[in-house]
C-alpha cells in the first residue's frame, strides 16, 4: 500500500550517484608498450635498477608462466571472458623516473588533489596523524610519510623497490618464501612483472607505534597493477597494516594481481586490514577490476599471530583467499571478512588455515552480502596436519541476500588428520527481515539508510576488527556499496 | 489532529477493518480497547504505513494531510510514532546508534541541526534515567536479549526523543510487571502535551488507571462500536465485553 514514487526517486538518485571514485587523473605517464615478453620483464627490472638475482627470479617466474598459461584457475565460481594478457600494459609510472619526487612538495599537485578526492590526506600534519601512508599510484610508490619517525625505532616501511636497493639481504631472504613464484598462475605472473608495493620490517621486540597504511590506485588505462607486499615481524614485535584501494571508472576491465607475504616469528603479531573499493563495473557489468590476489601469512614462530581483516566492496571479480600457515606451536590465525557484491559483481573469497604446529588456533568470521544480480561465494579450507595436536578452528559464515536475483554460496573444505583437533563450522543464510526494515522506517530512517544500518549491524563482528580510524570509513563504504539495493 | 473515516482494510484477502471511524484531537489521550482480533493492531500498522495492509475504502487525515499517501519514514518524520507491541531486534546495531540515526533523520527533515555523538549522549542521559534505562543497555544491540520491560521502556525512550505529534502505543502494557508498568506510564504521562495526541491500545483497564484517557473507544469486528469517557473502561472491567453486548473474542 505504500506508494512507490519515493523509493523510485531514491533508486534513481542512487544510480545517478554512480561510482564516487571514478575520476581519471590526467598526468603524463610513462608506460611500457603493451604485451608481456621476456623483454618487458627485463625492461621493468632495468627501470628499477634491480640486482641480477631479482631479474633471474623474475625470469624464472616468467618462463614458468609461459608454460602454465593454460593453468589459469577455473575452479572459482566466477565467470569472465578470457583475458588477453598481451593486451595489457605491465608498467606505467606517473612521471618519468629521473624526476621521481623526493618529497611531497615535488608531487604533481593534481596527483595530490586526486588523493584528496580519495580522502587520504598525504600531508603528515593532517587528520590521519598516527597513520603512515605509502601511496602506490599505478606502479610506482609516490610518497611515503612518517619514514623518519619510524626509522628511529628501526622500523623499515618503504616501497619494495627501495627495499630491494637499501635492504637487499632482507628482501632476498623473504621474497617468495611464503608465496613461491610457482604458487599459482596469478602469483607467477606477479613474480615476473611486479612493479611496486610495500616493504615492512619490524625489528625484534618493537611495537610499531602507528598504523602503517598503503593506498593503491589504478589510474592509467589498460594497465595491470601487480604490487608485491612483504611484511616481516621479528620475535616479539607487533604491527598493524592497512591497505586501501580504488580505481577510476573505465569501460574495459583491468587486471590487478597482487601478492602479499607476511612472516611472523616467535610472539610476533601482524594485523593486516584491507578496505578494497576498486571500481566494480557499471550496473550491467561493463568494466571493473579483476582482483586476483594471493595473500598468505606464515606464523613461523611459537605464539605468533596473524590476523587478516578485509572489507571487500569493489572489483568486478574478486578472487582472494588470505591464508595463514600456522607452523609455530600455539600460533594463531584469524580471518575476518565482509564481502559485498552488487549489480553484476562476483566475489569468490575466503581463507585457508593450515595447522602444522601443536595447539594452533584459527578463527574465521565471514559475512557475505549479495545484492542485485551479484554472486558471493565463501570458499575456505581448514587443514589439520598430523602433528597439529589440539588444533582448534572456529568458522562462522553468514550470508545475507538482498533482492531476488542474487546468490550466496558457501564452500567449506575441512581436512583433519589429527584426532585431537576440534573444528566447529557454523553457517547461516538470511534475508533482511521486513519487520526490521519497517521498524527502522517507522523511526524516520529512509529505506536505503535502514538497509545500510542493518547490514552494518550484520557485519559488526568484522568491522570492529578494523583499526578505529578506518572503521568509520568502512561503515560509510558499506552504505555506498548498497546504494540502489532497495526498490 | 487525526481523523479516520470509514476505513476498510484488507490483510491477506481478509477484511479486518470494516468501516472504522475515529477522531483524535490534539492534546488528548484516547484509549482503544477491544477483544483479540477486533483490529486494534491492524489499525496501528495502517496508521504507521506497514506493507501488506490494503486500504479498500475510506481515508485518514493527519494534520490536514492524506496520511495514507505518505511513505512510512516520511510519516515518522512528520511526527507519527508507533510504540510496537513486539519491538524488533536488530543484531549488531547498538541501541544508541539506532536512536541517534533516527533522531537525526527526523531533525534533518525538520531543518534542525543534526546531533553529534556527544550532544546526543548528553540529551539521552536525562531521558533514559527517568525511565530507568542504564547506559549499558544503550550499548547493547537494539532489543537483542532485552527483557519485555526493557523493550517497552526503550520504546518510550524513543518516543521522548523523537517528539512525535501523534503517538500510538500498541499494547505497551503487555509484558510489564507492576513496577515497570508504573515507570513506563509515568514516562508516557510526562509526554502529554497540548499539541500532541496519544492513542493507547490496550486490553486492560488497569493500564488506564495509570494513563488516564480523555476518551475510550471499543473496537469490535473492525469498527468502533462504542465511545465514551474514562468510565467506559471501568464498565468493561466490571462486565467484560459481553456486558456491552459483545462476545469476547467473537471477532476472531
Amino acid at each position: 500500500m505504500t506508494g512507490t514514487p519515493d523509493s523510485m526517486r531514491a533508486i534513481e538518485s542512487a544510480v545517478a550517484e554512480k561510482y564516487k571514485y571514478g575520476f581519471v587523473t590526467d598526468i603524463a605517464a610513462e608506460s611500457a608498450p603493451p604485451g608481456l615478453s621476456e623483454a618487458i620483464v627485463r625492461f621493468i627490472s632495468a627501470k628499477k635498477d634491480e640486482p641480477e638475482w631479482l631479474l633471474d627470479w623474475r625470469l624464472k617466474a616468467y618462463r614458468l608462466w609461459t608454460t602454465v598459461q593454460e593453468r589459469e584457475p577455473t575452479w572459482a565460481k566466477v565467470q569472465y571472458p578470457k583475458i588477453d594478457y598481451q593486451d595489457a600494459c605491465y608498467y606505467s609510472a606517473p612521471i618519468s623516473d629521473a624526476d621521481r619526487p623526493k618529497s611531497l612538495d615535488e608531487i604533481d599537485p593534481q596527483l595530490l588533489a586526486t588523493y584528496e578526492k580519495l580522502g587520504i590526506p598525504l600531508k603528515e600534519q593532517e587528520v590521519l596523524a598516527g597513520v603512515a601512508v605509502d601511496a602506490v599510484f599505478d606502479s610506482v610508490s609516490v610518497a611515503t610519510t612518517f619514514k623518519g619517525k619510524l626509522a628511529e625505532m628501526g622500523v623499515i616501511f618503504c616501497p619494495i623497490s627501495e627495499a630491494v636497493r637499501e635492504h637487499p639481504e632482507l628482501v632476498r631472504r623473504y621474497l617468495g618464501s611464503v608465496v613461491p613464484y610457482a604458487d599459482n598462475f596469478f602469483a607467477t605472473l606477479n613474480s615476473a612483472v611486479f612493479t611496486d608495493g610495500s616493504f615492512v620490517y619490524i625489528p625484534e621486540g618493537v611495537r610499531c607505534p602507528m598504523e602503517l597504511s598503503t593506498y593503491f590506485r589504478i589510474n592509467a588505462a589498460n594497465t595491470g597493477q601487480f604490487e608485491r607486499t612483504l611484511i616481516i615481524a621479528e620475535a616479539g614485535s607487533y604491527v598493524s597494516y592497512l591497505e586501501g584501494c580504488t580505481a577510476p571508472m573505465r569501460d574495459e576491465n583491468q587486471l590487478h594481481a597482487a601478492v602479499v607475504e607476511l612472516v611472523a616469528f616467535d610472539d610476533a603479531e601482524i594485523k593486516y586490514s584491507t578496505v578494497q573499493n576498486w571500481y566494480p563495473g557499471d550496473e550491467n557489468g561493463k568494466g571493473g577490476i579483476y582482483n586476483f590476489v594471493t595473500k598468505r601469512g606464515a606464523c613461523r614462530g611459537r605464539n605468533a599471530k596473524i590476523s587478516w581483516t578485509q572489507v571487500e566492496t569493489g572489483s568486478a571479480i574478486t578472487w582472494k583467499y588470505p591464508s595463514c600457515i600456522l607452523q609455530g606451536d600455539n600460533s594463531v590465525g584469524e580471518f575476518y571478512s565482509v564481502a559485498i557484491t552488487n549489480n553484476r559483481q562476483q566475489a569468490d573469497t575466503g581463507t585457508k588455515m593450515i595447522h602444522i604446529g601443536k595447539n594452533t588456533k584459527s578463527r574465521i568470521i565471514s559475512k557475505g552480502i549479495a545484492v542485485g544480480r551479484s554472486d558471493s561465494t565463501y570458499r575456505g579450507l581448514v587443514r589439520i596436519l598430523p602433528g597439529a595436536d589440539n588444533a582448534r578452528n572456529y568458522t562462522q559464515c553468514d550470508s545475507l541476500l538482498i533482492g531476488e536475483q542474487c546468490g550466496a554460496h558457501t564452500v567449506p573444505y575441512i581436512e583433519s588428520r589429527n584426532r585431537s583437533a576440534r573444528i566447529e563450522h557454523e553457517a547461516t543464510t538470511s534475508k533482511i527481515a521486513e519487520d526490521q526494515l519497517f521498524y527502522c522506517r517507522q523511526r524516520g530512517i529512509g529505506e536505503e539508510d535502514a538497509v545500510a544500518l542493518i547490514v552494518n549491524g550484520f557485519c559488526r563482528e568484522v568491522l570492529q576488527e578494523l583499526p578505529m580510524e578506518f572503521a568509520v570509513e568502512a561503515q560509510k563504504l558499506v552504505g555506498i556499496s548498497l546504494e540502489g539495493s532497495v526498490g | 489532529m487525526l481523523e479516520i473515516k470509514n476505513l476498510r482494510v484488507v490483510v491477506d484477502d481478509k477484511e479486518i477493518l470494516k468501516g472504522l471511524d475515529l477522531t483524535v484531537p490534539a492534546g488528548e489521550v484516547h484509549a482503544i480497547m477491544g477483544p483479540n482480533g477486533s483490529g486494534k493492531s491492524t489499525l496501528s500498522y495502517v496508521l504507521a504505513g506497514r506493507d501488506g495492509y490494503e486500504v479498500r475504502d475510506g481515508g485518514v487525515t493527519y494534520l490536514g494531510k492524506d496520511l495514507l499517501a505518505i511513505m512510512p519514514e516520511q510519516r515518522a518524520r512528520e511526527g507519527v510514532f508507533l510504540a510496537f507491541q513486539y519491538p524488533v531486534e536488530i543484531p549488531g546495531v547498538g541501541s544508541a546508534t539506532f536512536l541517534k540515526t533516527a533522531v537525526n533523520a527526523v531533525r534533518k527533515h525538520r531543518g534542525e541541526k543534526e546531533f553529534d555523538a556527544l550532544e546526543f549522549l548528553k540529551l539521552v542521559r536525562a531521558k533514559r534515567e527517568a525511565l530507568g534505562i542504564s547506559e549499558e543497555m544503550m550499548r547493547r544491540p537494539l532489543n537483542v536479549g532485552f527483557s519485555g520491560g526493557e523493550k517497552k521502556r526503550n520504546e518510550i525512550l524513543q518516543m521522548s526523543l523523537l517528539e512525535p505529534r501523534l503517538a500510538i502505543l500498541d499494547e505497551t502494557d503487555s509484558g510489564l510487571d507492576i513496577d515497570a508498568l508504573k515507570v513506563v506510564a509515568d514516562g508516557v504521562n510526562a509526554l502529554r502535551r497540548e499539541d500532541r495526541a496519544i492513542v493507547v491500545i490496550t486490553h486492560y483497564q488497569r493500564w488506564l488507571d495509570y494513563i488516564v484517557p480523555d476518551s475510550v473507544h471499543v473496537l469490535s469486528e473492525g469498527r468502533v462500536v462504542r465511545s465514551g469517557g474514562k468510565e467506559l473502561a471501568l464498565e468493561l472491567e466490571q462486565n467484560g465485553y459481553g456486558g456491552i453486548g459483545l462476545q469476547a473474542g467473537a471477532a476472531v
